[in-house]
């Protein structure tokens, strides 16, 4: 798979809410091949989350291989530690890691762990795999930013059924107490937890009005259409003084048919043949011919 | 070898005027502030326990009071630190190390972030409050957590020392900060060093080794030895992690045993890096003081006396592993 990379910022909205589909469709085939070669990993969580990934790092984020190490680099926590697969294919996708490196994920002493560290993989700024210890992390990062009077920007994603641990809530209460317009939060709002959904787990609605009242300013997209991720988080903070909240409505699995909103596909690893049924749904979504992928 | 040490002006260090470490702490901590603009405070709304209330003057911008959240105060310090701050979190040790242990470990530790871990009032110094409020479990728990330098001051010198040393170098740190009253041990030009023992009182029968709160203790009871003719070596042990492997091997080899007493359980911390360094380097007989159970109702200071802590009750250890009576 090539580096991908991200399109000039001029480029007109359609071309490059193509260019992000397109990529996304190349991280999903290259994360399905790391999961089935790896033999573990949460391909459900990844295929939820791969889209918002793509928009960040394609278009949002202002932070590149070149300034990976810049103190004034816009930071991206990705909270859900677990989707790690999804971060590294993204990561790589954009240059930050080779590409080949991939094949190492799992792989005894590989850099590439389950869960990712800021240590060893150049772009990941928090060893997360815990739930709930993203969002405070990332209200610290903003309030550092405000104390340099900096312009640096800080996005966590979450998943749904982690806003289950407290932490969340603690950190969301200081983050509007400090005014962090530069905080963007996206929760992964695909409904399903480990073995069931969030609703009949424990549940989290009505989100909006949880955040609302927090203190956010909340907004709500499909988080698998690069067009309205691309507009509201180019377009954050939507109010001056408060923090943005941003719920990406998504599905597990997305858009394997086999796999969408199936709670079982939050950890399981596709047989050769789900393997080459997934391969194939996803060339079927080639813009064209010629994009596809190579036998 | 002692010069570190500084005399006792009243001939007893027991009889010397005693000090509560937070002033040592805010006062360093306040120097370190205006020197380096990196340096700020975070708290659980722990600004009167921490007596950072003219810190918080001085600087109101930077003293970041995340409410009482410990889980979010340790997580929003990891994340300063990644935006280039320096932040000590200054909060009663009980729930610092107990609620925020998972971010202790993932958020600061293992990913390696410049966060300075300030547990105030640890140990019994809550006395009468209970065991919800005192930490004895801190040292054993954080000893047992790779990358993170574990620090217990003896008094408001080594309080100073050891803050000035953690702001200058690049890690995660946790450092122990007393409210129960100390008198002064060290010189005013000790220099902190992480992991180095420091040998207060020379003596080749046997060896105290102690820290925090109870190490003038050690040296009262060092005192009482000599009377009788007992020489004992005191060592001051300030880093439980990484313990000075070559001080405790030393004594282990040039005195006949060793005794550690600390503000702490008596399983996994001072006593128990000893513990694991005579084993696998020289076994002696060793005792481990300390505090052994929930404790009852009473003051720090009685409590550490009710645990043999007191400096006869040291002596009396002391005397056990001589088989001196």
């Amino acid at each position: 798979m090539p580096v991908l990379g991200r399109l000039d910022s001029s480029a007109r909205r359609e071309d490059q809410v193509a260019h992000l589909a397109e990529v996304a469709r190349q991280i999903r085939i290259q994360d399905l091949k790391l999961v089935h070669h790896g033999g573990a990993g949460h391909i459900g969580g990844d295929f939820s989350a791969i889209d918002i990934l793509t928009v960040l790092y394609g278009a949002v984020l202002d932070v590149s291989p070149a300034t990976v190490e810049d103190p004034e680099r816009d930071r991206f926590i990705l909270s859900k530690g677990h989707v790690a697969g999804a971060l590294y294919t993204t990561l790589a996708t954009f240059g930050f890691l080779p590409v080949e490196e991939l094949a190492t994920f799992l792989q005894p002493l590989s850099r590439l762990n389950g869960h990712p560290n800021r240590v060893k993989v150049p772009g990941v700024e928090a060893n997360t795999g815990p739930l709930g210890h993203g969002l405070p992390i990332a209200v610290g990062h903003a309030l550092s930013a405000k104390l340099d009077v900096s312009r640096r920007r800080t996005f966590v994603l979450t998943g749904d059924g982690e806003l289950q641990e407290g932490s969340n809530w603690e950190a969301m209460m200081a983050a509007s107490q400090h005014e962090l317009d530069s905080l963007t939060v996206i929760v992964d709002r695909n409904r399903l937890q480990q073995g069931a959904t969030t609703r009949e787990t424990n549940d989290l609605d009505p989100l909006d009005a949880k955040a609302a009242a927090f203190g956010f300013s909340v907004v709500e997209v499909n988080g698998h259409d690069h067009g309205e991720l691309l507009d509201v988080l180019s377009a954050v903070p939507f109010r001056p003084g408060k923090p943005t909240f941003v719920i990406a409505h998504t599905h597990k699995g997305h858009p394997i048919s086999f796999m969408s909103n199936n709670v079982k596909w939050h950890h399981k690893v596709p047989d050769a043949e789900q393997y080459q049924q997934a391969l194939d749904e996803l060339d079927a979504l080639a813009p064209d011919r010629d994009a596809r992928r190579p036998a | 070898m002692t010069l570190t040490a500084k005399a006792p002006q009243t001939g007893s260090i027991a009889d010397e005027p005693r000090h509560d470490c937070r002033n040592a702490y805010v006062e360093t901590l306040a120097d370190l502030a205006r020197a380096d603009h990196r340096i700020v405070g975070v708290v659980n709304d722990s600004v009167g326990s921490s007596k950072l209330d003219a810190f918080k003057k001085a600087f109101p911008d930077r003293l970041i009071n995340v409410g009482i959240a410990e889980q979010d105060m340790v997580g929003v310090a990891a994340g300063l630190a990644s935006g280039g701050r320096i932040p000590f979190v200054s909060a009663a040790s009980c729930f610092l190390t107990a609620r925020a242990l998972e971010q202790i470990k993932a958020d600061v530790a293992y990913s390696d972030h410049n966060v300075k871990l300030c547990g105030m009032s640890p140990g019994v110094a809550y006395g009468e409050l209970g065991p919800t409020h005192h930490s004895i479990e801190d040292l054993a728990w954080l000893r047992a957590i790779d990358n993170l330098t574990v620090v217990v001051p003896a008094d408001p010198v080594e309080t100073a020392a050891a803050m000035r040393w953690a702001a200058a170098t690049e890690g995660p740190v946790f450092i122990r900060v007393s409210r129960m009253g100390v008198p002064v041990v060290y010189r005013e030009d000790y220099e902190f060093v992480p992991g180095r023992a420091v040998t207060l009182r020379d003596g080749q029968d046997v060896t105290l080794i102690s820290n925090g709160t109870v190490l003038w203790r050690a040296l009262a009871a060092a005192e009482q030895l000599a009377q009788e003719g007992i020489e004992a070596r005191v060592l001051s042990m300030p880093t439980v992690k990484p313990v000075d492997v070559q001080a405790v091997v030393a004594a282990a080899r040039e005195t006949e045993g060793i005794v550690t007493a600390e503000e702490a359980t008596r399983a996994g911390g001072l006593g128990g890096a000893v513990a694991e360094t005579v084993v696998e380097h020289h076994p002696t007989r060793m005792r481990i003081l300390g505090i052994p159970e929930f404790a009852p109702t009473g003051a720090a200071g009685f409590l550490l006396d009710r645990y043999g802590m007191s400096p006869d009750g040291i002596a009396d250890a002391a005397r056990k592993v001589l088989r001196r009576r």
